[in-house]
C-alpha cells in the first residue's frame, strides 16, 4: 500500500476503513485536478490537513451522538470516480413534470456537471451564468474565488472537510444584480455505477442585488446501490435579493446522505427554504445561515416522514450577528417502524444583534415504540433586546380527534391518514410555487399511505431499489 | 403596611449592599496537608476513624478520578483548577460532642447571629431542626430527640457511618456512583462530611429538616455528602441554605446530593445556593460542581426539587431525578440568577423509565452585568415508559446587554405513547410593565427588583415560607447594581 505525501502516522491514530481509504487516495485525486487554480488546490490541502487531524465524527462528539453515520466509517467506498461520458440526454432519462411547473435541469452524474452541451458553463440571456463549478473556477475566476470556501465555515466536520478536499465537480449558478429569474432551476443528482460510490459534489450560488432566484435541490435519482453522498452547498444572497431553495429528498434505504448547505444574507435579502425528507438510508440535513446584513430574513422549514430502520437529522444554525433580522424554523416529522430523527436547532444571538426575532419549533409524532426522536432546541443569546422562543414536542396523534372522526363515519386508518396529513400540511402550505405544492402535498399523501413515493412521471425507478435497474425507461410511463 | 415597609427594606439592601455575608471566623482548623493522594485518603480516613470498606470505596474512587478528566462540555470558562493545590480536609478542633448551646464556641454563634440564623431563635421559632456543618465537620445537631420520637434519624454523614453502618452501605452510591463524573469522583474519594437522614416507613417528618453550608477556612475544598432516604410512604422536606465568606482565591466545592424514595414516599429538596460569587471585576468566588440526584424507586413515589442559585462565580448543578417506579413523579424548580461575572450552567435531567410517569420542569434564568447563564436539561423517556408526560418550562430574562442567556434542552424520546412538551423564551424586561411601574412613582431599580420578583414567583412559591423571603432577598441583592 502506497502512502501519499501526508503520512498517516498509524501509530498514533486508529483509522476506520473509510479514513484509511481517504487517506490514501488524496494524493492520486489532487494529481488528476491538477488543471485548478491555486486557490482550489490550496483550500483542497487544508482541508485534507484538517480532515486528518479530526478523522471522520464519531459518537463521542456531542453533534453525532445518535447518528447512525458511524456505520459509514467502517464501509468501503470508491472516493475516485471518473467523469461519466455523456450518452443519453438529461430530459431522456429523467422526466419531473409537475403539471404547470416548468423547471430548467440541471444534472449532476455521480458528482460530475452532465449536460450534452461542449460548453459546461453557459450565460444565459438574462445574464445568468449556470454550468459546472470546475469550469466556473476557470472562466469566472474573480467571482469563484470571492465566495469560494468563505461562506461554508461553521460547524466544519470530518465530512466537510473530505467535501471540500475531494469534490469532482458541482453546480454553479451566478445571477445577476436586478434579474428576476423565472423559471425554477431544478438541480437533479443522479447516481448510477456498479461499485459503492463515496460523492463529494460542491455547488456554489451568487445572488446578485435585488436579484430573486427559486432553487430545486433533488436528491432522488439514485439507484440501488449503497452510496454516500456528501454534497456541500454554498450560497451567497446580496442585498435585497431572495432566494427560495426546495430540497427534496427520496433516496433509497441504504444510502447515507449529507446535504450541507450554508448561507450568507445582506441586507434585507430573504430566504426560504423547504425541505422534503421522504425516504433514505440516513440523511442528515445542515443548514448554516449566517444573518451578515440588517432587516435579513430567514424561513426555515422541514417536514420528514421516515419509517423502516431509516433515520434524518436536521442541524439548522442560524447565527444573528447583526440587529433587526428575524429567523423562523419549523421542522415537523412523523416517525414509523424503528426510524428515528434527530433536531439540533441551534440560534446563536451575537452581542449587537438587538431586535431579534427569532423562533425554532420541532414537532414529532412517534407512531410506534421503536420510533426514536431526539431533538435539542437550543439558544445562545447575548443581546437583550430580543423576542426569542423554542418549542419541541414530541406526541402522538390526538385520540380525541381520531375520535370524533371515526364517529363520523370515517374509518381508523383514514382517520389516522388525516391527521398525520394535516400535522405535515403546515409545512407544506409554506411552499409558494402552487403547482410544486399541490405535487409535493401529493407525495406527502402517497408516503404517508405507504405507497412508494416516486415522482409522478419519472421514469427512474429510484425507489424501488430491490429491482435492480440501470436507468431503465419505463415505457408505461411515457 | 407593613408588609410595604418590609418590601422598601429590602428594596433598600438592595441598593446598599455588596455581599452582606461576607465575614471569616477564627476557629483552629485541623487540616490535611496541600494536595490529594492516596495518603490525603488515608489520612480523612483514619481522621474519621472509618470502616475499612468506606477507606476502601474512597480509594477505588480516587483511583478511577485519575483516569478520567474535568469535563469541559457546559458554557462555562474559567483558568485550570489546580487540585492538587487544595487542601482536602479541614476540621474545627473540638471533638467533643456538645449537649447544650453553652458549649458551642461563641464565634460560631456569632456566625450564626451575622447570618440571622442563631439557633436559639431556631429552636424556638418554626421548629426548624438545623443540623449546622462549618468546614465539613457537624458541630451541632438540634431537635434529635424529637425525631428520634419518630423514628428519624438525622445526623452527620461521619456519625450515620458510625452508628448506621448497614443503611450507609446500601444506599451510598447507589443513586451517584463514584463513576457518574468527574467531581462525583473526586468527592467519593475525599468526602469530609455531610448529613444522612432515613425516614423510616410510613413516617410523616413533622419538621422541615435544614442544614446551613458555610465554607470557612481559606483554601479548603468543601466536599460535602447528602444521603436522604425515605421508606415506603414516609415524607420529608428537607432545606438546604448556603452563605460563604468573601474571600479572593477560588474556592471548588463538590458536593454529592443522593435521595431515595421508595413507594409511596415523598421527598422535597429545596435549596438557597449563596456562596461567594466574586467581586464586580469577577475576581474570587466559589467554584460550585455539584451532583446532585434522586431516584424515585418505588411506585408512587415523588421527588422535587427547588433551587435558589444566586453565588457562586461557577456553578455546574443538574439536580435530576430518575423515575424507576410506575407512577412516580418528578419536579424540578429552579430559579438561577447571576450578575457581574457569574456563570451557570444549571439544569437538570429527568429520567422516565417506569410507567406512567410525571414529570414537571420549571426554569427561570435572570441574567445581569457580564454574566452567563444557561439552562441544561434533559429528558429521557426509555421504551418501556409508555403513558409518560413531561413538560418543561424554560425562560430566561436578561438585565443588560452585555450579559448571555442561554437554553440547551436534550430531549430524547423512545416510546410512542408519552408526551414531551418543551418550550422556552427569552426576553427582557417589557419596557410597558417598566412604563406602568415608573408612572405610578416607583423608580427604576424598585420596578426591576419587583418584576423580576414577580418573574420568579411560580419557583419562589414552591419553597418553604421561611426560606421564600430569604430567597427574594437574596435576589434583590444580586441583582444590586445591574441596572445602569
Amino acid at each position: 500500500m502506497q502512502r501519499g505525501k501526508f503520512d498517516m502516522n498509524p501509530s498514533e491514530k486508529k483509522y476506520s476503513i473509510l479514513e484509511s481509504g481517504l487517506l490514501n487516495s488524496f494524493e492520486s485525486s489532487l494529481s488528476r485536478s491538477s488543471n485548478e487554480i491555486t486557490k482550489v488546490t490550496e483550500a483542497r490541502m487544508l482541508a485534507f490537513e484538517a480532515f486528518r487531524k479530526t478523522g471522520l465524527p464519531g459518537r463521542l462528539n456531542e453533534k453525532w451522538r445518535n447518528s447512525k453515520f458511524d456505520q459509514v466509517s467502517e464501509q468501503s467506498y470508491e472516493v475516485v470516480s471518473s467523469k461519466p461520458t455523456y450518452t443519453q440526454k438529461v430530459n431522456e432519462i429523467f422526466q419531473c413534470s409537475i403539471h404547470g411547473f416548468t423547471t430548467q435541469v440541471e444534472a449532476l452524474l455521480n458528482g460530475w456537471y452532465y449536460t450534452s452541451e461542449k460548453k459546461t458553463l453557459r450565460t444565459m440571456d438574462n445574464g445568468v451564468v449556470i454550468g459546472s463549478i470546475q469550469t466556473a473556477q476557470k472562466e469566472v475566476p474573480e467571482l469563484f474565488e470571492r465566495h469560494f470556501g468563505k461562506i461554508a465555515k461553521y460547524n466544519l466536520h470530518g465530512y466537510s472537510h473530505i467535501n471540500t478536499a475531494f469534490f469532482n465537480d458541482g453546480l454553479f449558478i451566478y445571477v445577476p444584480d436586478q434579474v428576476h429569474v423565472e423559471e425554477s432551476i431544478q438541480l437533479i443528482k443522479m447516481v448510477n455505477d456498479t461499485q459503492k460510490l463515496m460523492i463529494n459534489s460542491r455547488n456554489l450560488v451568487i445572488l446578485g442585488k435585488n436579484s430573486h432566484l427559486s432553487l430545486m435541490h433533488c436528491d432522488d435519482s439514485v439507484n440501488h446501490q449503497s452510496s454516500m453522498i456528501n454534497t456541500v452547498t454554498e450560497i451567497f444572497i446580496g442585498e435585497n435579493a431572495s432566494l427560495d431553495l426546495y430540497k427534496l429528498q427520496n433516496i433509497n434505504n441504504h444510502t447515507f446522505l449529507i446535504n450541507s448547505t450554508s448561507v450568507v444574507q445582506q441586507r434585507n435579502s430573504r430566504l426560504k427554504v423547504n425541505v422534503i425528507t421522504l425516504n433514505g438510508g440516513a440523511i442528515r440535513n445542515e443548514l448554516n445561515v449566517d444573518l451578515q446584513g440588517e432587516g435579513a430574513e430567514a424561513d426555515l422549514n422541514g417536514i420528514y416522514l421516515m419509517d423502516k430502520k431509516q433515520q434524518v437529522d436536521n442541524q439548522v444554525f442560524v447565527n444573528h450577528a447583526v440587529p433587526n433580522c428575524n429567523s423562523s424554523e419549523l421542522f415537523k416529522g412523523v416517525l414509523d417502524d424503528e426510524s428515528s430523527a434527530i433536531f439540533n436547532g441551534f440560534v446563536l444571538v451575537g452581542r449587537d444583534a438587538q431586535k431579534t426575532n427569532a423562533f425554532q419549533r420541532n414537532n414529532n409524532i412517534l407512531m410506534t415504540s421503536t420510533a426514536k426522536v431526539d431533538t435539542m432546541p437550543f439558544l445562545e443569546i447575548y443581546a437583550d433586546d430580543v423576542k426569542c422562543s423554542h418549542g419541541a414536542t414530541i406526541g402522538q396523534l390526538d385520540h380525541d380527534a381520531l375520535f370524533y372522526l371515526m364517529q363520523r363515519g370515517i374509518c381508523k386508518r383514514d382517520a389516522r391518514l388525516l391527521l398525520m396529513y394535516a400535522f405535515a400540511a403546515e409545512v407544506a402550505d409554506k411552499i409558494d410555487i402552487q403547482p410544486l405544492r399541490v405535487s409535493i402535498e401529493d407525495m406527502v399523501k402517497k408516503r404517508l399511505r405507504g405507497e412508494l413515493s416516486i415522482c409522478e412521471k419519472c421514469v427512474l425507478h429510484c425507489s424501488t431499489p430491490d429491482i435492480p435497474m440501470e436507468f431503465e425507461i419505463d415505457m408505461s410511463k411515457i | 403596611m407593613n408588609e410595604d415597609k418590609d418590601q422598601n427594606n429590602i428594596l433598600e439592601e438592595v441598593t446598599s449592599k455588596e455581599y452582606q455575608y461576607g465575614f471569616y471566623t477564627n476557629i483552629e482548623m485541623d487540616t490535611a496537608a496541600v494536595g490529594l493522594t492516596e495518603e490525603t485518603i488515608r489520612f480523612i480516613s483514619a481522621k474519621k476513624n472509618e470502616p475499612e470498606w468506606l477507606l476502601e470505596f474512597r480509594l477505588k474512587a480516587f483511583q478511577h478520578w485519575l483516569t478520567i478528566e474535568e469535563p469541559t462540555w457546559a458554557h462555562l470558562h474559567h483558568p485550570p483548577i489546580k487540585y492538587q493545590d487544595i487542601i482536602y480536609y479541614a476540621a474545627p478542633k473540638k471533638k467533643k460532642q456538645l449537649e447544650s448551646l453553652n458549649e458551642v464556641d461563641p464565634e460560631l454563634l456569632d456566625t450564626f447571629k451575622k447570618l440571622g440564623i442563631s439557633l436559639e431563635e431556631q429552636k424556638v421559632l418554626a421548629g426548624v431542626a438545623v443540623d449546622a456543618v462549618i468546614d465539613s465537620v457537624s458541630v451541632k445537631t438540634t431537635f434529635r430527640e424529637t425525631l428520634s420520637k419518630h423514628g428519624i434519624i438525622f445526623c452527620s454523614f461521619s456519625e450515620a457511618v458510625q452508628e448506621y453502618p448497614e443503611l450507609v452501605k446500601k444506599y451510598m452510591g447507589s443513586v451517584v456512583p463514584y463513576r457518574d463524573n468527574f467531581f462525583a469522583a473526586l468527592n467519593s474519594a475525599v468526602f469530609s462530611d455531610g448529613s444522612f437522614c432515613y425516614i423510616p416507613k410510613g413516617v410523616h417528618c413533622p419538621m422541615e429538616l435544614s442544614t446551613y453550608f458555610r465554607i470557612n477556612a481559606a483554601n479548603t475544598g468543601q466536599f460535602e455528602r447528602t444521603l436522604l432516604v425515605a421508606d415506603e410512604d414516609a415524607y420529608v422536606s428537607y432545606l438546604e441554605g448556603c452563605t460563604a465568606p468573601q474571600r479572593d482565591e477560588n474556592q471548588l466545592h463538590a458536593a454529592i446530593v443522593e435521595i431515595i424514595a421508595e413507594a409511596g414516599a415523598e421527598v422535597k429538596y429545596s435549596t438557597v445556593q449563596n456562596w461567594y460569587p466574586g467581586d464586580k471585576n469577577g475576581k474570587g468566588g466559589i467554584y460550585n460542581f455539584v451532583t446532585k440526584r434522586g431516584i424515585c424507586k418505588g411506585d408512587h413515589s415523588k421527588i422535587s426539587w427547588t433551587q435558589v442559585e444566586t453565588g457562586s462565580a461557577i456553578t455546574w448543578k443538574y439536580p435530576s431525578c430518575i423515575l424507576k417506579g410506575d407512577h412516580s413523579i418528578g419536579e424540578f424548580y429552579s430559579v438561577a440568577v447571576t450578575n457581574h461575572y457569574q456563570q451557570a450552567d444549571t439544569g437538570t435531567k429527568m429520567i422516565h423509565l417506569g410507567k406512567n410517569t410525571k414529570s414537571t420542569i420549571i426554569s427561570k434564568g435572570i441574567s445581569a452585568g457580564f454574566s452567563n447563564n444557561s439552562y441544561r436539561g434533559m429528558v429521557r423517556i426509555a421504551k418501556k415508559a409508555s403513558n409518560s408526560r413531561n413538560f418543561s418550562q424554560c425562560d430566561s430574562l436578561l438585565l443588560g446587554s452585555k450579559c448571555g442567556a442561554h437554553t440547551f434542552p436534550y430531549i430524547n424520546a423512545g416510546n410512542e405513547t408519552s408526551v414531551v412538551e418543551h418550550e422556552a423564551t427569552t426576553s427582557k424586561i417589557s419596557e410597558d410593565q417598566l412604563f406602568y411601574c415608573q408612572q405610578r412613582g416607583i423608580d427604576s431599580e424598585k420596578a426591576i427588583g419587583l418584576i423580576v420578583n414577580g418573574y420568579a414567583k411560580e419557583v419562589l412559591n414552591k419553597l418553604p415560607m421561611e426560606f421564600a423571603v430569604e430567597a427574594q432577598k437574596l435576589l434583590a441583592i444580586t441583582l444590586e447594581g445591574s441596572v445602569g
